[in-house]
């Protein structure tokens, strides 16, 4: 298994690109020319973006730094600890839609002080690889078009964070048989 | 939705630095956060600019009309609104294929290519579209089947078995995009229920 996955890892990205190129090049695309083509668009992209994560990026770091988040955290123990969830993964639960980096960090640290082999380093792995960064995709998909109302969407995309966080940890129980 | 989230953020982190006396916090957050926008943003340019290239060439050879071919049935399911040959349904596979993957920094500027072409498709330019909704849905929980950057920081702490949780992560990875479909559908249902649409 481990092999398997760290091959297709590997292997996936450049048998993707050279496929496209060689296909391209027997397809009659001029393959230099259509890159520049297509490549001129990320940069103007890019630049749409700066203010929506600017903002964003402000909004969670005033909220981290200011202490806040410590003490959300340190409220919402109690709930948590009634519905079996362990509490040193909380932090993670819900730092993992607003910020990708510091789920990271929190899962580092979860490795560092019980290791990566014993069941919060196991929940923690599945958290971190099974959700996304949900405010940052929201922040970087809706402000490259200039979308203002997102509708349901923020609703969605952290109720289901909440749900695959739940799932990870109810998977890893189930799979590991602890 | 969006604005409640930002303003509560912002006033009740000042309002607690206030009341802890940790306004400094306040400031440095401010600034590091600006710091992180920016750089964040910045750093992205160099994998879009890449991705988009090579997006192009597989657009011009006709492999992306190849793509949502073979995955048209899932993808009509899924995105009703869109027209099966319209260049936004390749766009949207392509970013579904590269989600699978697992390759991560290709599937954003795919997403985001698919964006702009459903935006072509949107007739109201600041309200995002029910496909726009689902494509965000899809991809805030995350399809990914090998989690790179996780097995890669297990194989750093010296876990036995590094990719033991793969099998764990499909499982709820799946479970979670199957929970983020299912709230899209479901909120919409609502919304039209409650606009009077049919």
């Amino acid at each position: 298994m481990m092999e398997w996955t760290n091959l297709l890892s590997e292997w996936a990205l450049p048998v993707v690109i050279s496929s496209i190129l060689v296909i391209g090049h027997f397809r009659k695309v001029p393959v230099y020319e259509t890159f520049i083509l297509g490549a001129k668009e990320g940069f103007p992209t890019t630049v749409r973006i700066i203010p929506h994560l600017v903002a964003m990026m402000v909004a969670v770091s005033v909220f981290r730094e200011s202490g806040a988040l410590d003490l959300l955290l340190k409220g919402l123990r109690p709930v948590f600890d009634t519905l079996h969830i362990p509490s040193e993964i909380v932090p993670m639960a819900l730092l993992r839609p607003i910020s990708g980096t510091g789920s990271l960090s929190i899962m580092t640290d979860i490795f560092q002080t019980y290791g990566p082999d014993s069941v919060l380093g196991k929940i923690a792995s599945v958290m971190q690889g099974s959700s996304d960064t949900t405010l940052y995709v929201l922040t970087v998909y809706f402000g490259s078009v200039g979308i203002r109302n997102s509708r349901y969407a923020v609703k969605v995309g952290l109720l289901s964070d909440l749900a695959a966080a739940a799932f990870s940890v109810l998977v890893v129980y189930w799979m590991f048989g602890v | 939705m969006i604005n409640v989230i930002w303003i509560s953020l912002l006033l009740i982190g000042i309002a607690v630095g206030a009341a802890t006396g940790n306004m400094e916090g306040i400031t440095r957050g401010i600034l590091r956060g600006a710091e992180n926008g920016v750089s964040v943003s910045l750093g992205l340019i160099s994998i879009l600019v890449f991705w988009l290239g090579i997006m192009k060439i597989a657009e011009d050879a006709g492999l992306v009309q190849m793509l949502s071919k073979l995955l048209r049935p899932l993808a009509r399911f899924l995105y009703p609104s869109v027209p099966p040959d319209h260049p936004a349904m390749g766009s949207i596979l392509a970013n579904m294929s590269a989600n699978i993957l697992g390759l991560g920094n290709a599937a954003t500027p795919l997403g985001l290519k698919a964006m702009q072409q459903l935006q072509e498709l949107n007739p109201e330019p600041h309200r995002a579209s029910d496909a726009m909704c689902t494509l965000l849905a899809i991809n805030t929980a995350s399809l990914t089947i090998i989690p790179a950057t996780v097995i890669a920081i297990r194989m750093q702490y010296d876990a036995k078995s590094p990719t033991d949780i793969v099998g764990a992560t499909i499982v709820a990875t799946f479970l979670g995009t199957l929970t983020a479909i299912v709230l899209d559908r479901f909120f919409r249902a609502r919304e039209r229920r409650k606009r009077g649409i049919p």
